[in-house]
């Protein structure tokens, strides 16, 4: 099978488990749901944004492999509304009615960190029946959270907007609460703290869904509402007069000219090999993911130490006319000088106040007598100093593979990147499945050893298999993205799209670096 | 007596005055045009040397006041009034007036005009110069049906009607009468038969030299539409008669400058009657100019100068077909429209003869006949005259308000059209040859036209693929009140089920549809998208995505279809009316429009009363549809 053929089955598995996501609550509820004349949470959001303008969706499979439906019953994304770069979650009402389970808290947290870190509005579209209760250990104690969210955004001068759609009833009620602007559906928004049945219970007053939450109450009874919706389609263009007037002002002005790639990023499909063990030049990938030749852009990509650390490739390019520091894996492994390398390009970037994008292909730090005693270690350690304290925007970008402590220096997700992605072909682990199973049968067998017993080497081969299968299918990117270790797998034709889409993010923010780091150990 | 003009005004607006200007500059006279405030910003003021502002809109207060009108050319210093056709062109005080005021009258003599004014006066005249004429039935039976009522002082198919039972004719002549008496403040009318499948040719004259004649025969409510020279079809020794009978015509009252004598031929039979004589240029005049190499308004302006012509005419070279391109709606009844004429570019070729009074931002009033421009091609054969004349039209790029312009492709490329076999009551049975495949084909280019509209206007994430999405949930839809478009966007460019989006951008988008491309070309003017292709013009009007709750009109709400002034209303508030009943009527651009129940119910509201000025839109009434029960 070609690289092609290879990469294109893989995407047509990812589109597979993004239907599963667009699905929701599956054709039943969908119907339903529309039956009540009610709109899907991605139909509101198509609506919402502006027209012809791209809609960026975070996190679509998380859940994946819990026991919870992919998508985690509720859509985050970016969006454009009236010109403003906002951050939108909406509740999927189709899937258990909206019920937030962990991963749905999750996720709605991923969002609202990457909404702080950039500077966004939020746009919530509201539908939600509440914490699904069989899991609510796992969510009522950490979910105050999206509420300290709501209001911590508010305070940092990135307003939040609550469009109501339906329920939003006990701890829910606090989203409409603590939000900005507050717009609700007539006749299906509820927004109480208590429904009739625990009003009953509570002080036996007789009460209904109506008086005690209905959009009309609150618009105009107790102000909670700020705006009275017709219907959703009259929420939706109310939610978009209000961004229009937030008088939103990005930090930096977008570029004003570039051209498009030298080369076709359709090529990224030739490129990436079936056996990750097989390098590739990234330089083919900065080449299809980076601005062409123009009057403002010389040179496609001016290399760094171009002869030095020659397993790691640094250098500039731009991206949509936005100037970019890459740092990207050519030989999979990192030796001392490509940590060196790689920690004076970081500098450099804070240095220039310049946005760094990693792209990963790394099986990790080199190992052997040779290179504990050079010092991989303390250089290691200061890659990871460097990127832990760079102040600059970070993306990244997972091609192949990710392991080990190659994951961290090339700024995998505990270290905060603005954005990471995936690539269908990528695999993350701490080191690869054979090598994992391999170290383990030489644990046991010298464990064996030293009790004097018999190494049953045939016996430990069954466990070895279990355990390589293990690792290999949580190595994976469905795996992984359902854990919410990335923003999402992508295409990689997408690529330059999504990362401009993210630099043009990141401007809602002033872009400053630092000279501010740990203490080196050179 | 001879004369020269330094100074001519033109007692008229629009086409007909930028015609006039076009001689005047190839003479060398300076041009004045008075201009209502309606028609202000019209080409023809700009192109005058002066204009004169006649306050008002109404003709009544600017083109039909013989006192403003003589006072603008004392005021601007013209030696010469022109009228034109319409307004005061054929009426004999202000012709008087005119010479009164020792101006010169490029027109005939006044008394020529009276002579001619009166139309049963004019048949008793033409009666005794021994040209035939139609007998007015003294009291009409069975036997004389159809019959036509005239207004005897009426022109351009106001007043007229077509009577086929005996039991009508008492309230139809009523009601000419009412109309006339409106239109021309002389309700005077007459009856005569109508001839079935007559045809009408006319001849022009200059004094009593004879410059052939035109067939007028395709009208529309008794308007000509498409007019030619010479007649097709024409024996021709009918043509020799012809001729010879507007001679004797012209030579009966001394007439002098331009003018036409109408004819009823009735093919069948192959005779003919005098109708009536236009003492003025009349609106068809260019196909007679194309085809005899003449301009008639010089000879107009040399006929006052001299008081008097003598000329020659050379035979007709090649076939000149004209056609009235009018803001109107022939799929309504041709009801007249009135707004901004958004685009308006008519390929200019040669062959072709554009006299217009309109261009792209123009407004067209409600105040003023309808006409935008007449379009003429001359080619060395009839068949040719007409392909021309169908290729330019359905390559011009009219925008803002419908037009009749499919209307005229559909007739130029009309088989009984193309064979000469056209008489006066063509059109009432003519169906246009839209094709309507070509609607969704054209807002599949305007859906994408328009995205690629918002994609430039962005002012974030510009350089982002269209209707960009890592995960697709549903296409984008771009609706129009006529077709909805469903599309998606993306890094691989544009989608569209059973096309291909070959090129695109805000104005332009080529498509490949079943291996065949076409270019369209797009112009957005608010919501109305104009959409031109070889396949013709579409007019699509976009569905607001979102519409505020309160600008929305309660359903069942009646809304005026023009700008206009309430006659009547027919029904009261409370009253329960059937679908169709009518509720009240408005009249507009001179015409009365019965506005209906869209369905049974009760009158909730009335907001209007008789004599209210109300604007296209505004809610006239409202019915409440009435329930019906509908069993489980």
């Amino acid at each position: 099978m070609s690289n092609r053929e290879a990469m294109l089955e893989k995407l047509a598995d990812l589109d597979a488990e993004h239907a599963k996501a667009v699905a929701g609550g599956g054709e039943k509820y969908v119907d339903r749901h529309h039956a009540r004349g009610k709109l899907l949470p991605r139909e509101r959001i198509e609506l919402l944004v502006d027209e012809g303008s791209a809609f960026l969706e975070l996190s679509p499979l998380a859940a994946w492999g819990s026991d919870f439906p992919v998508g985690a019953s509720v859509v985050t994304g970016i969006g454009v509304i009236e010109g403003v770069e906002c951050m939108i979650t909406a509740n999927d009402p189709t899937v258990k009615g909206g019920a937030s389970n962990p991963w749905t808290v999750k996720k709605i947290f991923r969002a609202s960190q990457i909404a702080e870190e950039n500077g966004l509005p939020t746009v919530s579209l509201v539908e939600s029946g509440g914490a699904d209760l069989p899991t609510q250990k796992e969510i009522f104690i950490p979910g105050g959270k999206l509420f300290r969210d709501i209001t911590r955004s508010s305070a940092r001068k990135e307003p939040t907007i609550a469009l109501v759609f339906g329920n939003s009833t006990a701890g829910g009620a606090y989203v409409p609460g603590m939000s900005d602007y507050t717009v609700m559906v007539k006749e299906q928004a509820k927004v109480f703290l208590g429904g009739p049945p625990l009003v009953k219970m509570a002080t036996g007053e007789e009460s209904d869904d109506e008086s005690l939450g209905g959009a009309e109450m609150h618009a105009r009874t107790s102000g909670l509402a700020d705006y009275l919706a017709e219907d959703e389609l009259d929420a939706i263009r109310i939610g978009r007069r209000i961004v229009a007037r937030l008088n939103w002002r990005k930090a930096t002005a977008p570029p004003a000219r570039w051209v498009e790639p030298d080369e076709d990023p359709d090529g990224l499909l030739d490129l990436i090999p079936t056996d990750l063990k097989e390098p590739f030049d990234p330089r083919e990938v900065i080449r299809r993911i980076c601005d062409g030749v123009s009057e403002t852009n010389g040179v496609v990509f001016d290399e760094f130490k171009p002869l030095y650390g020659t397993s790691l490739v640094t250098g500039w390019g731009r991206l949509h006319g936005r100037p970019i520091g890459i740092l990207a894996n050519a030989q999979g492994v990192l030796f001392s000088e490509e940590a060196q390398k790689a920690t004076q390009f970081v500098q450099l970037a804070n240095q220039t106040d310049t946005p760094l994008l990693f792209l990963h292909n790394t099986t990790g730090y080199m190992v052997g007598k040779e290179y504990e005693q050079g010092g991989i270690i303390k250089h290691g350690a200061m890659m990871i100093n460097a990127i832990s304290n760079s102040t600059v925007p970070h993306l990244s970008v997972i091609m192949g593979a990710s392991y080990g402590a190659g994951n961290y220096g090339m700024n995998g997700r505990a270290y905060d990147p603005r954005f990471l992605f995936t690539w269908p072909s990528a695999k993350s682990a701490v080191m690869g499945p054979k090598q994992l199973a391999g170290v383990l049968e030489i644990v046991a067998r010298q464990s064996a050893e030293a009790k004097g017993q018999e190494f049953d080497a045939e016996g430990f081969q069954g466990v070895k298999e279990i355990v390589e299968a293990q690792i290999e299918e949580q190595s994976m990117p469905y795996f992984l993205s359902g854990m919410l270790y990335d923003d999402g797998v992508i295409d990689p034709r997408d690529t330059r799209t999504i990362l401009a889409i993210c630099l043009s993010v990141i401007e809602n923010k002033p872009i400053v670096g630092t000279d501010r780091f740990g203490v080196f150990r050179p | 007596m001879k004369r020269t003009i330094t100074r001519l005004l033109v007692a008229n607006r629009a086409e007909i005055a930028s015609r006039v200007f076009r001689t005047c500059r190839a003479l060398g006279i300076e041009t004045v045009a008075i201009h209502s405030d309606a028609d202000a910003a019209l080409p023809y003021v700009r192109e005058a040397d002066h204009a004169v502002r006649l306050p008002g809109s109404a003709p009544s207060d600017t083109y039909l006041r013989i006192d403003l009108v003589v006072d603008a050319a004392r005021r601007s210093g013209a030696d010469a009034v022109h009228p034109g056709y319409g307004f005061l062109s054929e009426n004999a005080e202000f012709a008087r007036a005119v010479v009164d005021a020792g101006l010169i009258w490029v027109g005939p003599a006044p008394e020529s005009i009276e002579a001619m004014g009166s139309k049963i006066r004019a048949k008793e005249l033409m009666q005794a110069a021994g040209v035939p004429v139609l007998e007015a039935p003294a009291s009409p039976t069975e036997a004389d049906l159809p019959l036509l009522v005239k207004a005897s002082a009426g022109g351009g198919g106001r007043g007229m009607r077509v009577v086929r039972r005996l039991e009508d004719l008492a309230g139809e002549v009523a009601k000419a009468e009412a109309e006339a008496l409106s239109a021309f403040g002389d309700g005077t009318v007459f009856v005569e038969p109508y001839v079935e499948r007559g045809r009408h040719v006319e001849v022009q004259v200059v004094g009593s030299v004879v410059f052939g004649e035109r067939d007028c025969s395709l009208q529309r409510r008794h308007q000509k539409v498409v007019e030619e020279a010479p007649a097709p079809n024409l024996p021709e020794e009918v043509r020799t008669a012809l001729h010879e009978a507007a001679r004797k015509a012209a030579e009966a009252i001394d007439y002098r400058g331009a003018g036409t004598v109408e004819f009823l031929y009735d093919p069948a039979t192959e005779r003919f009657w005098f109708l009536e004589m236009n003492t003025r240029l009349q609106v068809e005049h260019p196909v007679t100019e194309l085809v005899h190499g003449v301009d008639l308004v010089k000879l107009q302006i040399a006929s006052a100068e001299a008081d008097w012509y003598m000329g020659w005419t050379d035979p007709p070279t090649g076939h000149a077909i004209e056609v009235r391109l009018y803001a109107e709606d022939p799929a309504a009844d041709y009801q007249p429209q009135s707004g901004t004429l958004t685009t308006f570019e008519i390929p200019r070729e040669d062959g072709i003869r554009v006299d217009a009074g309109f261009e792209s931002g123009s407004e067209v009033s409600t105040h003023y006949d309808a006409m935008l421009a007449k379009v003429i091609a001359h080619a060395p054969t009839r068949e040719q005259a007409a392909r021309k004349l169908a290729s330019v039209l359905s390559r011009a790029r009219i925008h803002g308000l419908v037009t009749n312009r499919d209307l005229l492709v559909s007739i130029l490329r009309d088989p009984t059209f193309l064979a000469g076999e056209v008489s006066t009551d063509f059109l009432g049975g003519f169906e246009t040859g839209l094709r309507p495949s070509s609607t969704t084909d054209s807002a599949v280019a305007a859906a994408i036209a328009l995205a690629e509209r918002a994609t430039q206007a962005r002012t974030v994430q510009r350089g982002i693929p269209v209707a960009w999405r890592n995960v697709v949930p549903q296409p984008q839809r771009t609706v129009f009140e006529e077709a909805t478009v469903e599309w998606f966007g993306g890094s691989a460019g544009y989608a569209v089920d059973g096309h291909e989006v070959v090129a695109a951008s805000p104005t332009e988008v080529t498509l490949e549809t079943d291996g065949v491309r076409t270019t369209y070309s797009i112009a957005v003017h608010g919501a109305a998208v104009d959409v031109d292709s070889a396949r013709g013009h579409v007019r699509l009007t976009r569905v607001p995505r979102f519409v505020d709750p309160a600008e929305q009109v309660a359903s069942g709400s009646l809304l005026a279809p023009m700008p206009g002034t309430v006659v009547s209303v027919a029904v009261e508030a409370g009253q329960r009316v059937e679908a169709g009943q009518p509720v009240l009527v408005l009249e507009a651009m001179k015409m009365q429009h019965t506005v209906s129940a869209p369905h049974s119910g009760v009158v909730s509201e009335i907001d209007v009363k008789p004599g209210a000025q109300v604007a296209a839109g505004e809610v006239l009434a409202v019915v409440e549809p009435e329930l019906e029960e509908v069993g489980e």
